[in-house]
């Protein structure tokens, strides 16, 4: 194979399945769960590291018309890599990242985006990527 | 501070020789033929106390260049093996030169090569010096230079360090080609 090929294969995409649409009422709380998943081979440290060098998982909500509250990040496994030597609380395949939402008694009426980004670090058994951020968003219909 | 931009451009990386690693695959760092050589591009860094410091410094040692990062995993197990190389092979003509791709930079930097004893000059690379190499897609990225300042290993991911050591060692012995006029790529014109 040619390097440049391999090279192409290396740098690991964490991808968030598209959020159907939310439809919440004024004044209650809503759970929207992200489904994200990373290609076979590669994992990403969990929200909390095992090693204080190491860059959690992080989903920051920016924008939109609802109040972000707790997160429910992935719990992740333990695993031992030939490059560490203690096992790493980390996430492969796919996994779920919740979010609470409160929707605002002001929110405005109506179909609106709540965005945000989600933050990764991965790495394979050998070798390890740079840090990424993703921008992820979901349509909310207020009523 | 700038965001260091990772970019990859294949076409370099490959004239360099890179030898990547895909996932779960194994791979040993083996010394290019001589006439295979390209010379390292040179480069002009920042060390912590603010003093630039270029490739071309090195002319006349083997010089093992170490891209990584505080968050790498792999590269923490390499840095005591480079730190031992250093203490191992400096009087013979050797450098150890580790180029930091965090985007957090010193203050990221200073306490990890504290708290990990690294003995070897640590600078801050920038994008230019990562597209010089090709972009610096994962670390651990560790290049093998020859005392004439050509490139006679190149490997991505965690190596052995046997390899490394048998690349130093065969390099070490090895007489400069043209000792005392290394060029480097960006001085040649």
């Amino acid at each position: 194979m040619l390097a440049s090929a391999l090279i192409a294969q290396m740098s690991p995409s964490l991808t968030v399945a598209p959020v159907a649409t939310i439809k919440a009422a004024k004044g209650t709380d809503t759970t929207v769960t992200l489904k994200a998943s990373l290609p076979p081979g590669f994992h990403a440290n969990t929200n909390k590291p095992t090693e204080a060098y190491l860059i959690p998982l992080t989903l920051k909500w920016t924008g939109g018309p609802l109040e972000a509250g707790a997160i429910a990040y992935p719990k992740g496994t333990m695993e031992k890599y030939s490059f560490s030597e203690t096992a790493l609380s980390v996430v492969s395949g796919e996994f779920s990242i919740s979010t609470k939402f409160k929707v605002p008694a002001g929110a405005p009426t109506g179909a609106a985006a709540e965005s945000g980004t989600l933050r990764y670090q991965a790495c394979n058994d050998k070798a390890c990527f740079p840090p990424k951020t993703l921008n992820v968003s979901f349509t909310v219909t207020v009523e | 501070m700038a965001i260091l931009r990772w970019t990859l451009t294949v076409s370099v990386a490959v004239a360099l020789g890179v030898t990547a690693c895909a996932p779960q695959k194994s791979t040993t760092t083996t010394l290019k033929d001589e006439k295979e050589r390209k010379q390292a591009p040179n480069f002009a860094l920042k060390d912590s106390h603010g003093k630039t410091v270029k490739l071309s410094d090195f002319k006349g040692k083997v010089v093992l260049l170490d891209f990584w990062a505080t968050w790498c995993g792999p590269c923490q197990i390499e840095i005591p093996w480079f730190a031992e190389f250093q203490r191992k092979y400096k009087d013979r003509g050797f450098e150890v030169v580790g180029i930091s791709m965090d985007d957090d930079g010193w203050k990221v930097i200073n306490p990890f090569v504290k708290d990990k004893k690294i003995n070897y000059r640590i600078l801050l690379g920038d994008d230019q010096t990562g597209s010089l190499y090709g972009g610096v897609d994962a670390l651990p990225m560790t290049l093998v230079i020859d005392r004439d300042g050509r490139i006679a290993s190149v490997h991505v991911g965690l190596a052995s360090k046997g390899d490394f050591a048998d690349a130093i060692e065969k390099l070490l012995e090895a007489p400069a080609t043209h000792a005392g006029k290394r060029t480097h790529r960006s001085d040649e014109s």
